[in-house]
């Protein structure tokens, strides 16, 4: 018996799979589910944020619906991993979120911008806030630059304790001794799984979207979507070097790294999430969480904002709009910031846990073969 | 939509392997060309759906295969496994054909499956498919539907209009846009056997083929071998012949296909509803003797058979679909299977004092064996005595029929006098008893798929155009 109805699913479909095994090829997950014979909570979990949700397995699989076995592999580890991230939520009273998570996001977001316009008009009188400021520091004539980095760096270390407790959570479920996250070499291989996004290419073609033709649009979306993520993090980080470093004060001139990082990073974060959506939006409903729609546009909708608010920030930062722009663009990061816990980014945290475990358990099967 | 008030070049009836590599073959070869599957698009491919690899020579290790498996090597285990009850000429034209279909297939989109070594011992001789047979067949249907080949589902023919073996135009049960009859100027019939025509059936089994569970689809009704053999077509194979497995009897009278299989035959004993054995389940190699437990099964009483085994072994076999039924002794299991206690626990009895002292290994013919009992377990035989008691209840699973159509080498039609049908071919199960007389061999129906497959779309393609 499991906790859940959606795990008592998932387990009725990995006996189904497990007597079948024609898609061990495909990904990750029929592999490490063949390394079982039963399934508990905690190894249905695992294989729930394994699932890149290529959707391949459900178009290959001669059991699917309208078969009577109804094996639907993708959409019921969809709900089952949707639910995990809830079950691991730190802390626990903040569970909750993950259910009406587009509309607990878009509130946090639309409070942290007004409040940031808010404490910029009321610190500040009109000719300020509407003002224009060029040359360094800038910006910090709106909000003093230690403020800034107090109030970011707090969200930031929040959001990683939140993280770091929910992976812990996660790591104890599928049954991983806190102290096994060391092994480098499943920790590169996860790495180097994660970044090509290996597992989302139903084996080779692509994965399966509106229909039974496969494309690998939703891979180079998702590229665009996290290496622009990184490069604009990228940018930040070489931007408070500079500050701290060399002395050297924001705003930088376009040639500067931070702006040229961020530049690319931001196109990157402005293409992918319009395209991630618009899959999103075309996919078989079949294959996909219905319930979930909320979390998935949420967090797409706030990188796109991140992006789109800062790039606009650069192009009109020597006009009169900086000012509100500047409240605009950081109302919108610091809600990136805290809502980061509890909605769609935890996947990525999730999945690519899972895939070090999956790394390990395949190394540790390649030996024991061995012998 | 396609129009077709139009005559085709060729016309392929089915829409499993054979019939999609056909469909293929002639339209590269430049044919329009008209497909009619009669299942539901979900349905479509017949036995293909359920299938996982192929048996193709080769003459070295490649990324998917993990050695060498030659011409000579292949013929000489067709021979075996048909008793000689094979054609010569045809089964060496396939076998030689087969090296190119390994890469031919590939140009059709399908992807195979990197050598895992893991649960089939087939990694030398048979390449699998990347996904499984439905993964095989989508990439088939995308690569005909690009290269505009026209297909349309429950497309049931009801007649073949045939004259001096000359097709000339197939009927509909339904219409489509007004039109019920399909010209064309050659037909290639993929159709698949008759397996789920258990009214067919019965005219060799009686009336056991009602309790035969049928691993395809129900879709597989063998219409269009009939209407072959009735106008002329010469026949080949056995009709009473059929691929028969054991297969759980919990299954689904339909389309259960690989997952309700046993493979737990050699782990225990096997006994009919008087709780008696009757047949050595330690006679061959799984998965050699795999094929023969459906025909010993349908020889029993009310065609039902008991796979009886311990806990000691419970893990020794691939999961199963349905779980084994439990008894904490040999007679709660019986009362839970509806068999006589008394009598199975005589036979467990019995056959547990016969077992003599061996080392089991369950990958040779290991010297674990019976002595003094009939029928004995010449290997793989240990006591049944540790509980939790199992059983898994099977029936036969009936894979696929042998009677067909016989071909030449163009895999054109032979007619009942001897002649070649003028623009009749045919590829797949419909044809393959002209290889297989008997027996069966991993891998080898989708051989003949695919090879006269493609034969036979590349000769109507070439017949369409004279």
């Amino acid at each position: 018996m499991h906790g859940t109805k959606i795990l008592e699913e998932a387990d009725r479909l990995m006996t189904v799979c497990n007597s079948c095994r024609y898609c061990e090829g495909l990904c990750a997950v029929f592999p490490a589910m063949e390394m079982r014979r039963a399934f508990s909570d905690g190894d249905l979990n695992y294989l729930a944020n394994l699932c890149h949700a290529c959707g391949a397995c459900y178009t290959d699989c001669q059991f699917s619906p309208p078969h009577e076995f109804n094996v639907n592999v993708p959409r019921t580890l969809a709900v089952a991993r949707a639910e995990s991230y809830a079950a691991y939520a730190w802390p626990r009273a903040f569970a909750g979120t993950f259910a009406r998570n587009g509309l607990v996001i878009s509130l946090v977001a639309a409070l942290s911008v007004a409040a940031f316009i808010f404490g910029f008009a009321a610190l500040h009188d009109r000719q300020v806030l509407f003002g224009i400021h060029t040359g360094p520091g800038a910006f910090y004539k709106l909000m003093p630059h230690n403020a800034m980095a107090a109030l970011f760096g707090a969200a930031f270390l929040y959001a990683i304790a939140a993280l770091a407790m929910g992976v812990r959570a996660f790591w104890r479920d599928i049954g991983e001794p806190i102290g096994m996250k060391t092994d480098a070499r499943a920790l590169l291989q996860a790495i180097r799984d994660a970044g090509e996004l290996r597992y989302l290419d139903g084996g080779g073609v692509g994965c399966f979207n509106e229909d039974d033709r496969p494309t690998d649009r939703r891979r180079l979306y998702h590229h665009l979507t996290f290496y622009g993520f990184a490069l604009c993090f990228a940018s930040t980080c070489v931007a408070t070097l500079y500050h701290y470093l060399l002395a050297r004060e924001a705003p930088y001139p376009w040639w500067d790294l931070p702006v040229v990082l961020g530049t690319i990073g931001g196109i990157g974060l402005l293409i992918g999430p319009i395209g991630l959506l618009a899959e999103r939006w075309k996919r078989d409903s079949i294959l996909v969480d219905e319930a979930r729609y909320g979390m998935d546009v949420a967090f797409i909708a706030m990188l796109f904002l991140t992006s789109l608010t800062g790039m606009a920030l650069l192009i009109l930062r020597e006009t009169a709009a900086m000012g509100p722009l500047l409240a605009l663009h950081l109302g919108v990061v610091f809600s990136l910031f805290v809502t980061m816990p509890y909605g769609k980014f935890v996947h990525g945290i999730y999945r690519f846990a899972a895939l070090v475990r999956y790394a390990r358990e395949r190394k540790a099967m390649a030996q024991g073969a061995g012998e | 939509m396609a129009d077709l008030t139009v005559k085709f070049d060729v016309l392929v009836i089915g829409g499993g392997n054979a019939a999609l590599c056909a469909a293929i073959s002639a339209r590269r070869a430049g044919a329009s060309v008209l497909v009619l599957e009669g299942a539901p698009k979900f349905y479509r491919g017949g036995n293909t759906r359920h299938t996982r690899n192929m048996r193709c020579a080769h003459d070295a290790a490649t990324d998917i295969l993990t050695g060498p498996y030659t011409e000579e090597e292949f013929w000489d285990d067709l021979l075996r496994l048909t008793g000689g009850q094979t054609d010569e000429e045809l089964a060496k034209f396939m076998i030689r054909e087969s090296k190119d279909i390994l890469n031919w297939i590939v140009e059709q989109g399908v992807r195979w499956q990197p050598s895992l070594g893991g649960t089939l011992s087939l990694g030398r001789t048979n390449s699998f498919f990347l996904g499984g047979g439905r993964a095989m067949l989508n990439a088939l249907y995308l690569t005909a539907e690009k290269l505009g080949v026209e297909i349309v589902y429950d497309a049931e023919v009801i007649d073949l209009d045939i004259e001096h073996g000359m097709f000339l135009s197939a009927k509909l049960k339904q219409p489509i846009d007004g039109t019920s009859e399909i010209r064309a100027s050659a037909l290639v019939a993929a159709a698949g056997g008759f397996e789920a025509n258990i009214e067919w059936l019965k005219e060799y089994w009686g009336e056991a083929a009602d309790n035969f569970l049928i691993r395809g689809t129900p879709y597989n009704r063998g219409s269009i071998l009939k209407m072959l053999l009735d106008k002329g077509v010469q026949d080949i194979g056995d009709p009473t012949q059929c691929h028969a497995v054991a297969i759980d009897a919990r299954a689904p009278k339909f389309d259960g296909g690989i997952i309700t299989r046993h493979d737990s035959v050699v782990f225990g004993i096997v006994v009919n509803k008087h709780a008696r054995r009757f047949y050595d389940e330690g006679e061959d190699i799984w998965p050699k003797r795999y094929a023969i437990w459906g025909r010993l099964v349908a020889a029993q009483p009310d065609q039902i058979a008991y796979i009886i085994f311990d806990a000691s072994v419970r893990n020794s076999f691939m999961p199963t679909l349905f779980p084994p039924i439990e008894g904490g002794s040999i007679a709660e299991l019986a009362a839970k299977l509806e068999l006589d206690p008394a009598a199975l626990e005589k036979t467990i009895a019995e056959f547990n004092a016969a077992v003599k002292p061996g080392t089991f290994d369950h990958t040779i013919l290991d010297d674990c064996r019976t002595e003094g009992i009939t029928p004995p377990k010449t290997h793989w035989a240990r006591r049944i005595e540790t509980p939790p008691y199992l059983a898994y209840p099977v029936r036969p699973g009936i894979t696929f029929t042998y009677l067909g159509t016989r071909v030449n080498r163009q895999a054109r039609m032979v007619m009942k006098d001897g002649k070649p049908s003028a623009n009749m071919f045919a590829a797949g199960e419909i044809m393959a008893g002209n290889v297989l007389g008997k027996g069966y061999a991993a891998g080898i129906g989708m051989t003949i798929g695919s090879v006269f497959g493609r034969v036979a779309g590349r000769e109507a393609a070439k017949n369409a155009r004279n």
